[in-house]
């Protein structure tokens, strides 16, 4: 009994706050869109018993997908933000790798005083942040002041509102959840493995290449899945930080509830998401299974 | 105690004034901060030895592979390979491979890579690679076990695969750091064995840690035992074990029974030691001699004691006392006997019969005897 109970648990929690949430915007992404409150229908009627529940089914379809197939804004969408997602997880790899290598070859008295360096922006709000960076990119932000005031350029560069302030912002804001799986990885490997590889015949390069890379490998995978996935379904930083051109389909989904007010539309775009990122979900899963296993 | 196959053959360059040293450490000193883990040490290792460090935890054996091997540098002194200084020479550079205390196997490798690592990175051909892996893997006896990782077997598995990683390359001097610890005793002699073998076909020279003196004895061509950070006796497993040079010694190989007492020379080779009041003295050579009359230790084997129910009638030494602890052991057993005076002594002696028979039992009355030259008289 103790046991069902412990293990009932982390079911519970999935499903009140994934399964139901997930199960009633699959519902509203079946509906039509109408001018009432809430802005869709059919809405279920309890009141008139079996009746009222047949007439809620027969009133759901898949109309909403099928014009999501149709328009290709949101497939461009859709492919976009895997192409900004899979390029910024890149970026934030070759940021956050030196920077765990680092923190793992440091003193250990350091170790937890850099730790704690790499949590800290969480400490403030993500928002703000994310302003500050405007404040920075704009034409007349502090880089650019910054640029001119040393002679490197002579007209300041237009970053903000493109996608590259958006590879900035994505990298920036996510480069804990890369650096933490990295540096665990790192931190827990035997010193006297590339001590071991020296003495069979190694530079200090190669060994690096030969055991440290593979080593921290898992810790790379983690990481990239940690970036990746919510990176997929970013909202703030493209709407704050990226201009018109910039495509990702958690703009469209703010669109289509907000300024559309379609919401079965906007639920069907949300559902595809989550599609989509079940696969590298399972993945990582996988991969963190892998990992369990081989530690034994 | 079987001889090992390097001294039987006139193995003994460390006695000819014309060797030259493969390996020598020139008082050489190595300090972590203010803690000094060598202090001054001075020694030469020839090439084909067998040189085994042997000493309490803690000692700095590794500390002195790991120097070798090029991981630490020494504080003060110098350390040449073949007359060369080898303090600029990196790890990668030099023609010696250390197999690690904690084995230092690559996890993410399987068996068979983890062998090959350091054939991969010499210019050999790859089937040469493959030919020389599958030789190691038979020696070390892991062919059934080439495709896993490293997790995935035991640690005397492990500790064979170490072996065999650092014995792949055929090294000019080649490290053990502990190397037979986790093995079962059939198969740690088995590799012995094949470690003498390897020696004597290869020609490579050994430096061996090891806290088994019976290993260290079985092998070695040369000991050297440790303490605190310096060498205290250099020799042959017999000497070391006949001829110790101190109480440490003596009593750190093998067991022994310490008495101390108050020498007074007899003859310029004989002494007469007064251990306890109401004791017979012991007489015993003491080939270096004494000038005076000093305190000594006297030390002997418990092996070199004859244990009797009757007293013998011509023995240099006899003793009597009580027997208040047998310990079987299967071939031999050790009587502790408690002298009238309160000292303790071991003595050994084989079982010819079968235990229930055994003439010798709890609270004997016995005697021990000895002849005057079964113990050493130690000064120090
Ligand atoms: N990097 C280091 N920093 C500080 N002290 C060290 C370091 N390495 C070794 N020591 C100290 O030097 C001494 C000798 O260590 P070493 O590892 O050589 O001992 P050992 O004889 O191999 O012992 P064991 O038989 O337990 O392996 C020890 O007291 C150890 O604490
Ligand atoms: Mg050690």
């Amino acid at each position: 009994m103790k046991r069902f109970t412990l293990i009932s648990v982390p079911y519970l929690w999935l499903i009140v706050l994934f399964l139901v949430p997930f199960l009633i915007v699959l519902k509203v992404s079946l509906s039509d869109a109408a001018l009432a409150i809430p802005p869709y229908s059919p809405t279920l009627d309890l009141s008139q018993g079996w009746a009222g529940i047949l007439v809620w089914l027969d009133g759901l379809d898949m109309e909403n997908y099928w014009f999501l197939a149709d328009d290709n804004l949101y497939w461009k969408a859709y492919l976009s933000s895997l192409k900004i997602a899979a390029i910024s997880t890149f970026l934030t790899f070759l940021v956050a790798y030196p920077f765990a290598y680092g923190m793992a070859r440091a003193a250990d008295e350091w170790q937890p005083t850099l730790l704690m360096l790499v949590i800290l922006p969480f400490w403030t709000s993500f928002l703000i942040r994310v302003y500050a960076w405007k404040a920075i990119l704009s034409v007349e932000g502090f880089l650019n002041q910054f640029l001119l005031w040393t002679g490197a350029i002579h007209d300041p560069l237009i970053i903000l509102n493109t996608n590259v302030a958006v590879y900035i912002g994505i990298v920036y804001t996510y480069l804990p959840f890369m650096i933490l799986p990295i540096y665990a990885a790192l931190e827990k490997m035997d010193a006297s493995l590339l001590e071991a590889a020296e003495d069979l015949g190694c530079s200090r390069f190669s060994a690096f290449w030969l055991i440290t890379f593979p080593l921290s490998r898992q810790g790379i995978i983690a990481g990239s899945f940690l970036v990746f996935i919510p990176a997929m379904g970013e909202f703030v930083i493209p709407a704050l930080l990226g201009g018109s051109r910039t495509l990702m389909i958690g703009k469209v989904l703010w669109e289509e509830f907000f300024s559309n007010r379609d919401w079965p539309v906007a639920s069907a775009v949300a559902v595809i998401l989550l599609l989509i990122l079940i696969i590298p979900i399972i993945l990582f899963q996988r991969n963190e299974q892998k990992n369990r296993e081989a530690q034994g | 105690m079987t001889e090992s196959a390097s001294t039987g053959t006139d193995f003994e360059p460390w006695n000819d004034p014309k060797a030259v040293p493969l390996i020598q450490f020139k008082n050489v000193t190595k300090r972590f901060g203010d803690f000094t883990a060598i202090d001054n040490l001075t020694l030469d290792i020839y090439a084909r030895e067998f040189y085994a460090l042997l000493g309490p935890s803690g000692c700095g054996k590794t500390t002195i592979m790991r120097m070798l091997a090029g991981f630490e540098t020494a504080t003060e002194g110098t350390i040449s390979l073949s007359g060369q200084d080898m303090a600029p020479v990196p790890p990668n550079k030099r023609a010696i491979n250390m197999m690690f205390q904690s084995y230092a196997l690559f996890p993410h490798l399987n068996v068979w890579d983890n062998i090959a690592f350091g054939l991969k990175r010499s210019s050999m051909a790859k089937d040469q690679i493959a030919a020389r892996v599958e030789e190691m893997l038979r020696l070390t006896q892991l062919e059934k076990f080439a495709r896993r990782k490293p997790h995935q077997i035991s640690g005397g598995q492990r500790q064979r695969v170490a072996l065999a990683r650092s014995l792949a390359k055929a090294p000019k001097l080649l490290l053990l750091d502990e190397p037979l610890g986790a093995l079962d005793k059939k198969l740690r002699q088995e590799t012995q064995f094949e470690l003498v073998d390897i020696q004597e076909k290869t020609g490579t020279t050994f430096v061996i840690v090891t806290h088994d003196q019976e290993e260290a004895m079985t092998v070695a061509s040369r000991v050297a035992v440790m303490d605190h950070g310096k060498v205290v006796q250099v020799d042959t497993p017999a000497n070391i074990y006949e001829a110790p040079n101190s109480v440490y010694v003596a009593d750190f190989i093998g067991d022994i029974n310490i008495i101390e007492g108050y020498a007074t020379p007899i003859s310029d080779t004989m002494v007469s030691v007064d251990f306890a009041e109401g004791q017979p003295k012991i007489h015993t050579s003491c080939p270096t001699g004494l000038t005076a009359p000093q305190r000594i230790s006297f030390a002997i084997r418990p092996e070199k004691l004859l244990i009797s129910t009757e007293k013998p009638t011509e023995s240099a030494n006899i003793l009597s006392g009580k027997v208040v602890d047998i310990a079987y052991l299967g071939n031999i057993s050790t009587y502790h006997v408690k002298l009238a005076s309160g000292q303790m002594i071991k003595a050994q002696s084989a079982n010819t019969r079968r235990i229930r028979r055994r003439a010798i039992t709890w609270e004997d009355d016995v005697w021990i005897s000895f002849t005057d030259t079964a113990g050493m008289v130690l000064t120090t």
